[in-house]
C-alpha cells in the first residue's frame, strides 16, 4: 500500500508545512503520492513533483476546491482513499478541519499532530498541551494522520515525478465560501517564521509592542504575544503563542517581558534557541532559556535594535 | 431552534499534568477537574443565542463517568435547559464520542450543535468534525463569530493567516475558538436552580455503538527537558553569543 499526503498551500504557493509533512510521510516507509487541490495550481503541482520522496502528484484543479472547504475536500480524499493505507496532512487549520471528517467516514480513528514516526503504526504525539508525550499505536487498517510540521525537517529536491489529474469534482452543498480576510502583514507567519519575538504582560500596553517592530524588521521575525498580553487587550488573539494559540518552533525565539506560564511554554519550548528578557530573575521563562538577560525591557529593546 | 452542546470534564487548565511513574498515562488521581475551556465557550454561545431569541432550547450533553454530572450541573447553572449524561467508565476515543453524540443528535434533532474545538487533555481536535461527517452536516470549525439567519449559519473561522467566513445550511455543526466570546460565571441562585433542572442518564452501551478501541496507548512520558542556559550580562554579550555560539543571527 501507499501513503497519500494532502498538500498545504494558498493557491499561489506551497506552504513549508507541505515539505515537512512529506518528510514525516517518507518515514512511514511506503511510496508517497501527494494530492494538491485548489484553483489554478498547475505551477504548484510541478514544484511538488520536485520535492524529494514524492512518487506521484495528483492534481485536482477546480473552483470547487479553491477554498479547500472541509466538505468538498473530504469527498475528494475519500474518492482516492481505496488506494492508500496512510492518509497524511499537516496539522494546519486546513488539515485539522477536513481530516477528522475523512477519518469518520472511513470509520477509523485519526492520530492528531504527530511529532515522531516510530513505525508505520506507531507515533508520538503531545497531549496535555505538551506536558506529556504519548506513544500511540493505531489498530485500524487505514491510518488518518495529521503532522505537527514544526517537528519535521524540510525535504530536498529530486528529478520531477509524474503529475496526473484527478477528475472527481465534489458536489457538496453543505457549505459555501463567503469571504476571507487575510491578516495584512509584511512579516512572516508566526508558525513559519525562522525568528519569533514575543511580548508579554511586561510590555505594559499595546503601544509598547511597537518597540518590537524594529528588531523584528532587522531579524525578519514574526511578532507574537503571551496569553497574558492578549487577555490584557494589548494585542489581538491571532498573535498568541501557546497551548491555546499558535505552536511555534523557530530557530530563534525571543521572549520579552514574558514570565513563562505553562500555557506559553507549551507553544514555544521546541524552539531551537530561546532568549528571555525579563527584569524578574525568578521568572520561570529563564528555566527554558538558552540565554537570559535580567534587565528592564524598556532599556534593552532600543539597545538590541541598534546592536543588530 | 434547539441547540445541543456536548461538553467534556477535563483537568483544570491551571493544573500541570503529571505523568505516572510507570509511564502508563497521566496521573489524574486527586487532581482538580473542570469543564474544558472551549466547551465553556460553546455553552456561552448557545446561551447567548437563546438570550437573543434565536435559540429556544439549550441541551447540554456529556459522556463519561458519574463524576461528569458536575460539569452538566455547571452547564445547567450557566443557562442550559436540560442535560443528558451518557454514562460510561471506559476511556473513549473521539470516534466513539462522535458516534454516541450522533445518536443523541438523532434523538434530539437540534438545528445547531456547538462544541469546543478541542479538549485540553487529549488535544485531538476531532470530535466536532467527526460528528459533522457522521450526521452529514456542514461544519464551521474554530469559530470566532456565529450568525444564525434565514435557515443558515454564517461562521467566521480562525484560520492560519486570517479569518474565513463560510455559510452552512442548517442543521449544522460549529466548533468554538477562543475569541468567540468570554464565558460568564454561574450565579449562586442559578447554581441552586440548576439542581432542579432535568438531567437524564443513558448507559453508553445501550446506544448500539461499537466502542472497541482503535488506538492503543503504548506509553506516556515527560517531554524532554531543555538543558539550562546561561545568564548574559548585557545586550552586547547577548548579540555576540547569538552570532558566534548559537549562530542563529
Amino acid at each position: 500500500m501507499k501513503t497519500l499526503v494532502i498538500a498545504e498551500h494558498d493557491n499561489g504557493a506551497l506552504k513549508p508545512e507541505t515539505s515537512k509533512t512529506i518528510n514525516a510521510a517518507v518515514k512511514l516507509g511506503l511510496d508517497v503520492d501527494v494530492l494538491v487541490a485548489g484553483l489554478n495550481i498547475g505551477a504548484m503541482s510541478e514544484k511538488l513533483a520536485s520535492i524529494a520522496g514524492v512518487n506521484a502528484v495528483l492534481t485536482a484543479d477546480n473552483a470547487v476546491y479553491e477554498h479547500q472547504l472541509a466538505e468538498s475536500m473530504t469527498d475528494l480524499v475519500l474518492s482516492l482513499a481505496d488506494n492508500y493505507s496512510h492518509i497524511v496532512a499537516s496539522a494546519t487549520t486546513t488539515g485539522k478541519n477536513f481530516m477528522p471528517r475523512v477519518a469518520a467516514l472511513l470509520d477509523v480513528a485519526q492520530i492528531s499532530e504527530i511529532i515522531a514516526v516510530i513505525d508505520a503504526d506507531t507515533f508520538k504525539r503531545p497531549i496535555y498541551a505538551g506536558n506529556a508525550i504519548a506513544t500511540v499505536k493505531s489498530l485500524d487498517s487505514k491510518k488518518v494522520i495529521t503532522v505537527r510540521a514544526s517537528s519535521f525537517d524540510l525535504q530536498g529536491d529530486q528529478a520531477q515525478a509524474p503529475v496526473t489529474t484527478v477528475e472527481m469534482v465534489s458536489a457538496s452543498q453543505l457549505s459555501r465560501f463567503v469571504s476571507v480576510e487575510q491578516t495584512e502583514s509584511e512579516r512572516p507567519e508566526l508558525t513559519a517564521a525562522d525568528v519569533v519575538i514575543s511580548g508579554g504582560r511586561g510590555m505594559q500596553n499595546g503601544e509598547n509592542f511597537a518597540l518590537l517592530n524594529g528588531i523584528a524588521d532587522k531579524l525578519g521575525a514574526a511578532i507574537g504575544a503571551s496569553r497574558a498580553a492578549v487577555d490584557a487587550g494589548f494585542v489581538p488573539n491571532d498573535m498568541q503563542v501557546g497551548q491555546t494559540g499558535k505552536i511555534v518552533a523557530p530557530n530563534l525565539y525571543i521572549a520579552v517581558g514574558i514570565s513563562g506560564a505553562i500555557q506559553h511554554l507549551a507553544g514555544m519550548k521546541d524552539s531551537k534557541v530561546i532568549v528571555a528578557i525579563n527584569k524578574d530573575p525568578d521568572a520561570p521563562i529563564f528555566q527554558v532559556a538558552d540565554y537570559g538577560l535580567v534587565a528592564d525591557l524598556f532599556d534593552v529593546l532600543p539597545q538590541l535594535e541598534s546592536a543588530l | 431552534m434547539k441547540v445541543l452542546v456536548p461538553i467534556k470534564r477535563v483537568i483544570d487548565y491551571n493544573v500541570k499534568a503529571r505523568v505516572k511513574s510507570d509511564n502508563s498515562d497521566v496521573d489524574l488521581a486527586n487532581v482538580k477537574m473542570a469543564m474544558n475551556p472551549f466547551c465553556e465557550i460553546a455553552i456561552e454561545e448557545a446561551i447567548r443565542l437563546k438570550e437573543a431569541g434565536t435559540a429556544t432550547e439549550v441541551v447540554a450533553v456529556t459522556i463519561g463517568a458519574k463524576t461528569s454530572q458536575e460539569q452538566l450541573r455547571t452547564a445547567l447553572a450557566l443557562g442550559a435547559d436540560k442535560a443528558i449524561h451518557i454514562e460510561t467508565d471506559e476511556k473513549l476515543e473521539s470516534l466513539h464520542i462522535a458516534k454516541l453524540l450522533a445518536k443523541i443528535v438523532e434523538q434530539e434533532a437540534p438545528e445547531l450543535v456547538i462544541l469546543g474545538k478541542q479538549s485540553i487533555d487529549s488535544d485531538n481536535n476531532q470530535t466536532g468534525q467527526m460528528l459533522a461527517a457522521l450526521t452529514n452536516r456542514g461544519q464551521g470549525t474554530f469559530a470566532s463569530k456565529v450568525v444564525v439567519a434565514d435557515g443558515k449559519v454564517n461562521v467566521t473561522r480562525e484560520v492560519d493567516g486570517g479569518l474565513q467566513t463560510v455559510a452552512l445550511s442548517l442543521p449544522a455543526i460549529v466548533t468554538t475558538d477562543l475569541r468567540l466570546n468570554e464565558p460568564r460565571y454561574a450565579s449562586l441562585p442559578n447554581i441552586m436552580k440548576a439542581k432542579r433542572k432535568p438531567l437524564d442518564v443513558i448507559a453508553a452501551d445501550t446506544l448500539g455503538v461499537d466502542l472497541t478501541p482503535r488506538v492503543q496507548l503504548v506509553s506516556v512520558e515527560e517531554p524532554a527537558k531543555r538543558s539550562g542556559g546561561i545568564i548574559v550580562e548585557d545586550v552586547a554579550q547577548l548579540v555576540e553569543k547569538l552570532k558566534t555560539e548559537a549562530k542563529v543571527i
